[in-house]
């Protein structure tokens, strides 16, 4: 039986904005235990919930970026539900009216073993407010309450159930975490729970047209731990039909000590939530006027900026999504760019997808982070242009500036220098070589002459052997060509 | 002194003829030897701190038309210093760290707080018989329930023991309890009044209102508790028409040419007798003032009743759901899990009437029901506020009948029978639904050995933000009768 | 439409209210007798019509008013924690929440 993958993201994020989103208390991490909850956020008797215009705005900006409708009314609406962490009984989100409505991510992943690119659909993006953290240490087996989170505002962006693979699903939320970093509307800061996937997970055989049963796995704080659980999900969830059992939809935590995904404690009816319009809060106006005072004031959009690099700098679609999957890439590939020439724009690229990006991961920084900085790329790129160093030498200078990690603008050439790293690019000492490898590699050059093209390799080895790597490689070629054409 | 009106007694104490301190004490004396059970909660220091400031502002001439007066709030505003219960055994010992805003406006103005009054649990009911703290008695007949929600508001103005009080309207419930104790309540336009700091319970509906012997006095109170509150998303600006007024400007206009629209819907069989010969005794009265009487039609009117008991459970059992022994109020002694301590918190802090509504209203949310009950009962809350804009376009300025189908019923009479109570609230019911301000004076009693005793308020509807044009019209006929002056026997 | 007593657990169970058989008894019948109430809201044609959650939006354009993003906020833990039926170390305390 051939299976087929169907994955959907819920992410939840939240906001940087200085105060939460229904009242005036700050959202800053790391607060003593409900010193930040004021009596809205207790859900005191009497207190009531006023719009903080921070958060629409960044769900604005959100909406923007994606491509998404921005609903020129939305509605605020009431889950209710009891649990300790929730003050209300009820938690102020957005159902059947949400602020934003479409939308699309686009990122690169591998498949098959190849890079290729995707698009996935956006199903929408809603305000709510966060709630509060039970803390389990023991007090004298009972939990303790933490309100300070209850109130953050956050956008929970949902995804259409498009994915099909592990790889497709964390390169989505890789790049939807990129970019809300981008736009400046979150801190992507995981560890302090800025940033939080939900994965839904189901299986069907291929071919069928029906969904399988889903399971959500929840609250995901990591990209490992989530390409972990659903590779675990997967596997659980066919196995056990193949075992002629079936996948009971539930909710779902990742253990990432016993690496396994646990059905939560189920309540025990099916939760009914009992959505309806929030009266405290009268519908949401947003106006044409205020989404393009919005738009003036945003940051080039990744998809504005990818589109540039595609028809400014002629680059791949591929190169231009990974070198706007973040900003730090950008605009050090900018800045590259800039000093080295858009003539270089390709060699940039391949440079950034290549030594540097592997440097980077070895080294778990990132691009901000980086020791070699975008000038002194930069100049390294002019000399491979310009013929001073060959690429060989060129991959040895980047080692030996990403190990000094210093400033100087000009390192490529203080070390071009200091190896005594140049091409040989004197047409008459090349010319000395190439006749003197001639001389001695007779049988090459019959076997040249005799229509082995490949032939030629075996010298051109040959040449750069005499001239100690430093000949040019380029200059070589054509002139022992043209001494073979006679 | 606890004869005079509001007006009244802000002369004398301007004047220095009597002094807030003196004034305050005489009122706490006859609410300590009071027995209606009108009050909850009294704290005589606390109240004769605020006295005591009020005379220094008095002195120094910085006063205005209320500084000293002696005001009482139903327990369903929030207070520091009094106890906050909404007369639940949920809130029983709950001291709330902040004001409501209509309480701050009131202390800001200068008034003293008497103390918290009696009202039906979270304000939900008709008779004060749904209160965790007893019953409250009607001072015209002590047999007699007072109304409800507001009871202990209109007691404690008809029994002389304040001479202002806060009440809240969610269906009827300043405009009732003030027409079976014989006093004038005003329930405003929605939005008008802040609900910040009112404990909630149906937040489309809620609306603070006052509670006085004349409607003057509601108008000078109202001067105090209108106006827009950020902390309200409801709360309505000066733009939309929520501009700081004085209500009193209008008072002494003259009636002439006012058309009166009398819903024939409202005068059908389950009208008391007695209680439509008051009310049309006083719709001849107006007439004799220069109005005219224009017979309308308000279709939808019988079903306001399952319009507004769908749709103020659905609210009160999600506003209601905070109340869960976590973080103030009430928590069950023993409990084995969170589950249980949910539970049993709520099903032995709850009365019987709110656990009721909490039922419905959890029900109609419920995701197959919603459409069918919540949804449609909106719909047709729609086509009820279409009828009053109907009538108030072409055919009458404001509306008039009876506030309820009877005088007070006895004590105990209906407590086991929510449905029964609810119908008494046909006449108050679309008003709330639509938002529109209404009143209710005094225009008589009731007839017989037992109903003549109490006594049977006239409704006043207007359109949106008319409080000035309704608080005229009352006070052009309390200037032409004597209704509002008369006391109870005994008080 | 009438309730069934499965019905009233249920509904007691989502609104967290205990209650034994005897009361479930009692306020089935009660239910159902304010439900009867409601089904005359069935015979009212409402097509096309708009519900109407805030009483003025029949008149008034209502949008929602936005507050600015600043700190108003300030730690006033002792006091909004005093009402606090079990709190330890500034936390509430509640019996174990088991995920």
């Amino acid at each position: 039986m051939q299976w087929e993958v169907v994955i959907g993201l819920e992410n939840h994020v939240q906001l940087t904005t200085n105060s939460k989103i229904f009242s005036g208390s700050s959202i800053r991490f790391g607060a003593e235990p409900n010193t930040q909850a004021s009596p809205v956020d207790l859900a005191l008797p009497g207190v009531l919930p006023v719009l903080n215009r921070g958060a629409v705005e960044r769900a604005i900006r959100f909406g923007l970026a994606v491509g998404a409708k921005i609903a020129p009314r939305s509605v605020f609406a009431r889950k209710n539900y009891f649990y300790p962490d929730l003050p209300k009984g009820y938690q102020i989100s957005q159902f059947e009216d949400p602020v934003v409505q479409g939308g699309t991510i686009s990122f690169a992943y591998e498949k098959d073993g190849k890079m290729v690119t995707r698009t996935v659909n956006l199903t929408r993006a809603h305000l709510e407010e966060d709630a509060g953290k039970s803390l389990h240490e023991d007090y004298a087996g009972m939990s303790g309450i933490d309100l300070n989170r209850a109130g953050t505002p956050l956008l929970e962006i949902v995804s259409e159930p498009e994915m099909r693979s592990a790889n497709e699903a964390v390169a989505y939320a890789k790049a939807l975490h990129s970019l809300v970093m981008w736009l400046g509307v979150c801190d992507g800061n995981m560890q302090e729970g800025s940033f939080r996937c939900d994965v839904n997970v189901s299986v069907r055989p291929v071919g069928q047209k029906e969904f399988g049963t889903r399971c959500e796995i929840k609250n995901l704080n990591s990209f490992r731990f989530m390409e972990e659980a659903i590779h675990y999900e997967v596997r659980r969830q066919i196995e056990l039909i193949e075992d002629g059992g079936q996948v009971v939809q539930a909710t779902r935590l990742w253990d990432p000590d016993r690496k396994e995904t646990r059905q939560m404690r189920s309540k025990e009816d099916a939760q009914d939530y009992r959505y309806f319009p929030d009266p405290d809060l009268p519908p949401l106006a947003i106006s044409q006027d205020w989404i393009e005072r919005i738009k003036a004031d945003m940051p080039e959009l990744p998809a504005a900026m990818r589109e540039r690099f595609i028809n400014d700098y002629g680059l791949p679609e591929y190169d231009a999504l990974i070198l706007t999957s973040s900003q730090g890439m950008a605009s050090y590939y900018e800045a590259v760019v800039a000093k080295a020439g858009k003539d270089n724009a390709k060699a940039a690229a391949n440079w950034m997808m290549g030594d540097v990006s592997s440097a980077l991961n070895r080294a778990d920084l990132d691009i901000v982070d980086s020791p070699v900085e975008a000038s002194q790329l930069a100049l390294l790129l002019k000399r491979i242009a310009d013929g001073t160093i060959s690429n060989n030498a060129a991959k040895k200078v980047f080692s030996l500036m990403w190990e000094a990690g210093l400033e100087d603008e000009n390192l490529a050439d203080v070390i071009i220098e200091r190896e005594g790293l140049k091409q040989i690019s004197d047409t008459g000492a090349i010319e000395a070589i190439v006749d003197e490898v001639l001389a001695n590699n007779a049988k090459s050059v019959e076997q040249y002459r005799a229509g082995k093209e490949a032939a030629i390799n075996a010298l051109i080895g040959q040449c750069m052997k005499a001239s100690k790597g430093k000949a040019n490689p380029a200059q070589v070629t054509e002139l022992l060509k043209k001494k073979l054409a006679g | 002194m606890h004869n005079k009106t509001i007006k009244e007694l802000s002369t004398l104490l301007h004047s220095k003829q009597i002094s807030s301190t003196e004034l305050t004490r005489h009122y706490l004396d006859r609410i300590a030897g009071s027995t209606h059970n009108a009050f909850l909660h009294v704290d005589a220091e606390l109240s004769l701190a605020q006295a005591k400031a009020a005379d220094a502002r008095i002195a120094e001439g910085s006063a205005g038309p209320l500084t000293g007066i002696p005001i009482a709030h139903k327990d369903i505003f929030v207070t520091r210093g009094w106890r906050s219960t909404a007369a639940s055994k949920m809130l029983g010992n709950y001291v709330s760290p902040f004001d409501a805003t209509v309480v701050t406006k009131f202390g800001d103005a200068g008034m003293v707080t008497l103390g918290k009054l009696n009202c039906d649990e979270f304000a939900m009911g008709s008779a004060n018989e749904n209160s965790a703290f007893g019953a409250v008695q009607n001072p015209w007949d002590t047999l007699a329930v007072p109304g409800g929600s507001s009871g202990g508001s209109a007691a404690a103005i008809a029994a002389r023991l304040a001479p202002a009080a806060t009440g809240t309207d969610t269906g009827g419930s300043i405009r009732q309890p003030a027409a079976f104790c014989g006093i004038t309540g005003i329930k405003p336009t929605y939005g008008r009044v802040s609900r910040f700091g009112m404990i909630a319970f149906a937040s489309s509906l809620d609306q603070g209102g006052p509670m006085a012997r004349t409607a003057e006095d509601c108008a000078l109170l109202l001067n105090e508790m209108v106006g827009f509150d950020e902390r309200d998303s409801t709360s309505l600006t000066a733009e939309q028409g929520n501009a700081r007024e004085d209500f009193t400007r209008e008072l002494n206009q003259p009636l002439t040419g006012l058309r009166i629209g009398v819903p024939k819907e409202y005068f059908g069989e389950g009208l008391a007798a007695d209680v439509e010969q008051a009310v049309r005794a006083a719709l001849d009265q107006f007439v004799k003032l220069g109005a005219t009487l224009v017979e309308i039609s308000l279709p939808k009117t019988s079903l306001s009743i399952p319009v507004y008991y769908i749709i103020a459970p659905a609210e009160a059992s999600s506003n209601l759901s905070r109340f869960d022994g976590v973080r103030y109020g009430y928590r069950t002694p023993e409990y084995k899990d969170l589950q249980d301590m949910y539970k049993k918190t709520r099903a032995e802090g709850f009365g019987k009437e709110v656990q009721r509504r909490i039922m419905v209203g959890t029900y109609v949310l419920c995701h197959g029901y919603y459409d069918a009950y919540y949804v449609q009962a909106q719909k047709i809350r729609r086509l009820i506020a279409d009828d009053f804009q109907a009538a108030f376009k072409d055919k009458c300025d404001v509306i008039m009948g009876p506030v309820a189908p009877t005088v007070a019923w006895d004590l105990g009479a209906k407590s086991d029978d929510p449905v029964a109570n609810y119908l008494a609230d046909i006449f108050t019911l679309s008003t709330s639904l639509a938002g529109l301000p209404g009143m209710s004076i005094p225009v008589g009693f009731g007839q017989g050995e037992k109903n003549g005793k109490r006594p049977v308020g006239l409704q006043i509807i207007g359109n949106y933000f008319a409080e000035a044009r309704l608080l005229n019209i009352a006070h052009q006929y309390q200037q032409a009768t004597d209704w509002h002056t008369r006391t109870p026997d005994g008080v | 439409m009438s309730l069934t007593l499965s019905d009233v657990k249920r509904i007691a169970n989502l609104a967290q209210l205990d209650m034994d058989e005897a009361h479930a008894e009692i306020a089935l019948t009660e239910l159902n007798g304010i439900f009867a109430l409601a089904e005359q809201m069935q015979a009212v044609d409402t097509t096309g019509v708009q519900p109407l959650s805030q009483p003025l939006a029949a008149v008034l354009a209502l949008p929602l008013r936005l507050r600015e993003d600043v700190v108003t906020e300030e730690d006033r833990r002792a006091d909004y924690q005093a009402p606090a039926p079990k709190a330890q170390d500034g936390l509430y305390l509640v019996p174990k929440v088991i995920e």
